[in-house]
């Protein structure tokens, strides 16, 4: 077996998805009334609206970790730009001529960046509607709509994540509770890791 | 007057408002002429009287008023302004700010907490603390700084145009309290034309030219209506909008990107549903399988 994930990387990944999802759903909440009721589950629409900006920071928090620890992984190359030519292949599981690539594919790349810039988006324009008194009258609704984007475009991005990481990669979804995948997983999703880390 | 309170429209509802159109409602109105009011100030302390509202110190600003803006334990603020007129004289001008009670109001529009802000059918918009969750949506969607935060409760707070009162057949208290008669209150009808006829009056008998009514009608009228010296400028008025509307950004947040939002939100799921029927999980070769 090989180490894919440290404790310390699975314990921010499950930290910075709980908090994600506490914030998806109570952001969901204030966004249509016909999802009003989540916030009721949560504890309520006041419970809901105290909690959301700070668990929000702790989301950002984690984001911050994951930038410091995987910046180096999750810069795109030119494997990855090869690879990114043959995504059709990728998305009808016709793995076995894609170009070898490192520790992430494209995809996942794409999804740390995209989440990192939306949740600065989200952190600005928050921290915004956190104290909107402090703010020029006809700026104040421009953050409200500036922060809904950002966050239904970190939705669609989640969902994309959820799925390639329980449904499609099989050992995925494994790999980030236990930490480890087989050999052979490695070399077939991310020959160049596979090849760094055991040096065959 | 307006009897009983038949709600209009509520905040964050999915669905209509019961009952809403079942009967008609009159309008009511406030109407203040600013060409009457001496600054006294009764009004401020009515309010702050009437609705029990809590000690607030003033804050000085080498002029007449009590502080810069409404605070949420003060709904009712006296601007005052000293304007230079085009022949180089000076004016005060003092205007009753107080929550505008728009026809089509932004904050409700905002409001995402289901009955939080309730619209009666007699022009009145009402904000019901027991539902408010504090997220300040209401600042945003306001076009004339009105609703305020209690940090300690954290619930929004602004004129009710003294609901209790209105309900049971009384004038606000403000009105109550006005010495120069520069408050009136009655039906938007006839405080429309009482408005207008002192327009008219004052320009044509005192020379103020630009006299005249505002009532603006980018968030389709409001219940409480100014007659101004000089409508074309309102914003000499203490920061009154030339023409105030539910800002664009409020729209579009609760229009085109909701439908937007929830076709991307629904189509993903569906998306990634369609694709595991079709494509299924991908498969490491079977002879290197040793799965952790």
């Amino acid at each position: 077996m090989i180490l894919r994930y440290t404790l310390l990387e699975r314990a921010i990944h499950w930290l910075a998805a709980l908090t994600y999802m506490y914030v998806l759903a109570t952001g969901l909440a204030f966004y249509s009334p016909h999802l009003y009721w989540v916030a009721g589950i949560l504890g309520g629409g006041p419970t809901s609206r105290y909690w959301h900006p700070w668990v929000a920071l702790v989301f950002v928090a984690t984001l911050v970790w994951m930038l410091r620890a995987w910046l180096a992984d999750m810069r795109i190359t030119d494997a990855d730009r090869a690879w990114g030519r043959d995504v059709k292949q990728y998305v009808r599981n016709e793995d076995e001529d894609l170009p070898p690539i490192d520790r992430f594919n494209l995809g996942q790349k794409y999804f740390f960046w995209v989440m990192l810039f939306a949740a600065a988006v989200l952190l600005a324009t928050g921290i915004a509607m956190w104290f909107p008194a402090s703010l020029p009258l006809a700026l104040r609704p421009f953050m409200i709509l500036l922060h809904v984007s950002a966050a239904l475009i970190t939705v669609g991005a989640f969902i994309i994540h959820v799925y390639m990481g329980t449904a499609v990669v099989r050992g995925g979804f494994t790999s980030i509770i236990r930490g480890e995948v087989s050999p052979a997983w490695a070399r077939t999703h991310h020959r160049l890791w596979y090849e760094r880390v055991t040096g065959k | 007057m307006s009897g009983n309170l038949r709600i209009q429209a509520i905040s964050g509802h999915s669905g209509a408002a019961p009952g809403a159109g079942t009967q008609r409602g009159e309008r009511v109105a406030k109407l203040i002429d600013t060409t009457t009011c001496i600054g006294c100030k009764a009004c401020e302390v009515a309010c702050v009287e009437w609705n029990d509202l809590s000690f607030r110190e003033t804050v000085f600003d080498n002029t007449y008023q009590t502080m810069p803006e409404t605070a949420w334990n003060y709904w009712n603020l006296i601007q005052f302004r000293e304007h230079i007129q085009p022949d180089g004289t000076l004016q005060w001008l003092m205007r009753k700010d107080q929550c505008m009670h728009c026809a089509e109001p932004g904050c409700l529009m905002a409001c995402p907490a289901d009955g939080a802000i309730v619209q009666y059918q007699n022009g009145i918009v009402d904000f019901q603390q027991d539902y408010c969750i504090g997220c300040q949506y209401c600042v945003a969607g306001c076009p004339f700084n009105i609703p305020k935060f209690n940090p300690a409760t954290k619930k929004m707070f602004k004129c009710t145009l003294c609901t209790d009162r209105v309900s049971q057949g009384l004038e606000p208290a403000c009105i109550k309290a006005c010495p120069t008669g520069c408050l009136h209150f009655g039906s938007k009808e006839d405080m429309t034309a009482l408005a207008e006829s002192r327009a008219n009056q004052l320009r044509e008998q005192s020379g103020y030219e630009n006299a005249g009514v505002y009532d603006p009608a980018g968030v389709g009228g409001t219940s409480v209506i100014y007659v101004l010296h000089d409508a074309s400028n309102p914003e000499a008025y203490g920061g009154l909008p030339r023409n105030p509307r539910i800002p664009l950004s409020v729209k579009l947040w609760k229009g085109p990107l909701k439908w937007l939002g929830n076709l991307a939100m629904i189509g993903g799921l569906l998306g990634v549903t369609l694709h595991y029927l079709r494509f299924g999980p991908k498969h490491v070769p079977s002879k290197e399988t040793d799965r952790p």
